[in-house]
């Protein structure tokens, strides 16, 4: 339930920054907001391209810090897009992070909303 | 208001930043671990079969068949597993995993060509030890840690091979081409992904 609520949470908040457009306009807003972030989409892109990633691997691949990886890992964790397995490897603390069914289905979701703009712009 | 040409533009964008994403992340994951663990087992046959051969030149043939029908399996598991996963291997990480590795084995065949016109045959099991751990090593570095780890132990072996009487050089090759893609085979389909 808790999860639920923060996935709707995020979704609402992010709503309020939605561009809306006359002719695409419906496709815009029925963007996956939780993708439309720029590092949660890099993660869930990154995860998309292999099994699993550590936090580390993650961390090279989007040139992002460890605050900013870690926030929004979390919030695609919460969103059910992201499993997240810690471990400790010797002594180190060790995460790895894999898509999700549903984030999996997310993203291809997104891909096709991005084809779908990208082809109403041409019919223009 | 941002009309369709800006966001198709920003929808480009996203596109291109995904792509980018997902290659840098792709660390050449098609390493095959059933297929390593046939080409193990080809290793052992064809170890089994070169100890037996009368001449040098036709324990060499041994070994350089084996090598082909190894290569052959080794291919032929990669592309599959790229496929299952949804990677190909004409990527920026498989490239970089293939040059890394084609290196230092045209360094070994180069070798074992001009050891054969001189004829010193025992110099190639460690040779081929050495060199191929190098290009396992070189290789993994675009690839999974366990992938370098294979690169090491067969070096060690290469070394083990050098101060070991050369007599024992079929062995080390059995031990290595054959015991260790066995192993390592086997731990890889395990822990990743077949």
């Amino acid at each position: 339930m808790a999860r639920t609520n923060a996935a709707r949470r995020l979704t609402l908040d992010a709503r309020s920054k939605v561009p809306v457009d006359s002719k695409s306009g419906e496709i815009a807003t029925n963007l996956d907001r939780l993708l439309h972030d720029r590092m949660r989409l890099g993660i869930v892109s990154a995860l998309a391209a292999g099994d699993e990633r550590s936090f580390t691997d993650l961390k090279e691949a989007l040139h992002a810090t460890d605050g900013n990886l870690s926030v929004h890992a979390r919030k695609l964790e919460e969103a059910g897009y992201v499993a997240c397995n810690k471990t400790f490897a010797g002594r180190t603390p060790r995460t790895d992070y894999r898509l999700t069914a549903s984030g999996r289905r997310a993203f291809e979701k997104y891909l096709d909303h991005m084809d779908a703009l990208i082809k109403a712009a041409r019919r223009v | 208001m941002s009309g369709p040409e800006p966001l198709a533009g920003r929808a480009a964008d996203n596109l291109r930043y995904i792509r980018q994403a997902m290659e840098r992340s792709a660390t050449f994951t098609s390493i095959p671990g059933a297929g390593g663990a046939v080409m193990g087992v080809v290793a052992l046959a064809a170890a089994y079969v070169a100890a037996n051969q009368p001449s040098p030149e036709r324990w060499l043939a041994t070994w350089l068949a084996a090598a082909a029908i190894a290569a052959a399996v080794g291919f032929i598991a990669m592309a599959r597993k790229a496929r299952r996963i949804g990677v190909t291997l004409t990527g920026g990480s498989a490239r970089r995993f293939a040059l890394g590795m084609a290196a230092p084995f045209v360094a070994g065949a180069a070798i074992t060509y001009e050891l054969w016109t001189v004829g010193h045959y025992t110099v190639m099991a460690p040779a081929w030890l050495l060199l191929y751990g190098t290009g396992v090593l070189t290789g993994g570095i675009f690839s999974v840690p366990v992938v370098r780890a294979i690169g090491v132990c067969f070096m060690a072996l290469g070394v083990a091979a050098i101060v070991t009487p050369p007599a024992w050089g079929n062995a080390w090759l059995a031990l290595g081409f054959g015991g260790l893609q066995v192993v390592f085979g086997i731990y890889i389909a395990r822990y990743h992904g077949g």
